[in-house]
């Protein structure tokens, strides 16, 4: 179909002026569908920046919050343990280590999560 | 507000008792700004949903078709993150994001209270999914919910620090629910009442002070737009994240 529409715009048919019909309005077409895909194109460039400005900005919030709370966490859990067992601070570091270690799991998994999340959309 | 209040950024927060009703253990109950709009909220959402939808057409009418976006938006968010099974949770997943929601955009009215600003409101949301999720995923899944913290595939050595991590990880998840939306509402709403309020500051200067007040109003401008933005996607972000955490106790292995 397309190569048809191509090599009649090129020569124009001598024969019947129907196809020669048919040619000219081939070539409308076309001139109509890339000055269409120009706009598009125009249109998604505007749009881009501005999109993904937004998006950083929660996609920072999200990733921050995921983060902290885990050290939050893992501080609290250690630090009510050293009150319980009395051992402090070392209930606190090692805890304190392992909310790190969540936290970094926690930002690892949503980013991923956030990832595909983002490339199922643009096959859509 | 009176005049110096329109120029504090924390003032808008502040709770103030409308009624109260006397104290229990030295606290004071007492019927709040707060709650007041938390019940403007609920009513809202009961009369939007049930004014739209009275007409019951085949064919929706626009406002009717509000609902049913409203409808379809949350269901297939629940049916793709937590399959067809986490349907039994529509209720309270449409529920959760229809009040944070429209809380959020009822504090993007001037002078009125944004609920959702508070964080031991999200935090008792954040925690009321938080256990739903223990005691359906216990219910339903017995021990088997604690596959959870197993990941497969993970050497013995490295497993009690894994569990540790993954528990710790699994704790954390009502803390950065609860704290991102309060956040994103607490920081949206003071840049916008900073910048609100340089306005106002520098109108004080006279002519070269209203000509400088143009770039803060633009800014303010462009800041309210973007906060209705916000306000839309951290009800978003809520829902799609107890879906998430939903399918967790539906479907406990990773």
């Amino acid at each position: 179909m397309e190569n048809d529409r191509r090599a009649d715009g090129k020569k124009p048919p001598a024969a019947g002026s129907g196809s020669k019909a048919d040619g000219d309005l081939a070539r409308r077409l076309d001139r109509l569908s890339s000055s269409l895909d120009a706009e598009r194109r125009e249109r998604a460039a505007a749009q881009e920046p501005r999109r993904s400005d937004t998006r950083g900005f929660s996609l920072g919030i999200r990733l921050a919050s995921e983060f902290v709370a885990a050290i939050i966490v893992g501080t609290a859990i250690g630090w009510g343990l050293d009150a319980l067992a009395g051992t402090t601070p070392w209930g606190m570091i090692g805890f304190l280590l392992l909310g790190f270690a969540a936290g970094v799991v926690n930002v690892m998994r949503s980013a991923e999560k956030m990832a595909s999340g983002e490339s199922k959309r643009d096959e859509d | 507000m009176a005049q110096a209040d329109s120029v504090d950024p924390i003032h808008q927060f502040a709770i103030n008792d409308i009624v109260t009703f006397g104290e229990i253990g030295g606290v004071t109950i007492a019927f709040t700004n707060s709650a007041l709009f938390m019940f403007i909220t609920v009513a809202l959402i009961a009369a939007f949903l049930l004014l739209t939808t009275s007409g019951r057409g085949l064919v929706p009418s626009r406002l009717q078709s509000m609902a049913e976006i409203a409808y379809e938006f949350v269901a297939n968010m629940l049916r793709e993150s937590a399959g067809t099974e986490g349907m039994r949770f529509f209720p309270f997943v449409f529920s959760l994001f229809m009040f944070v929601l429209f809380a959020n955009l009822i504090g993007m009215v001037p002078y009125f209270f944004t609920v959702t600003s508070h964080i031991i409101i999200t935090f008792a949301m954040a925690m009321a999914v938080f256990l739903t999720v223990i005691v359906y995923g216990f219910w339903r899944n017995g021990f088997g919910f604690l596959k959870l913290f197993v990941p497969a595939g993970v050497p013995g050595v490295l497993l009690p620090l894994i569990v540790a991590i993954e528990v710790l990880s699994f704790l954390s998840r009502p803390i950065s629910l609860s704290v991102r939306l309060f956040a994103n509402m607490l920081a949206g709403h003071i840049t916008l009442k900073v910048f609100a309020g340089f306005v106002i500051s520098l109108s004080a200067f006279g002519a070269a002070g209203y000509l400088g007040a143009i770039v803060p109003l633009a800014l303010t401008v462009a800041l309210t737009a973007l906060e209705f933005l916000v306000a839309f996607l951290q009800a978003y972000v809520f829902a799609i994240l107890t879906c998430m955490y939903l399918n967790d106790a539906i479907h406990p292995s990773h």
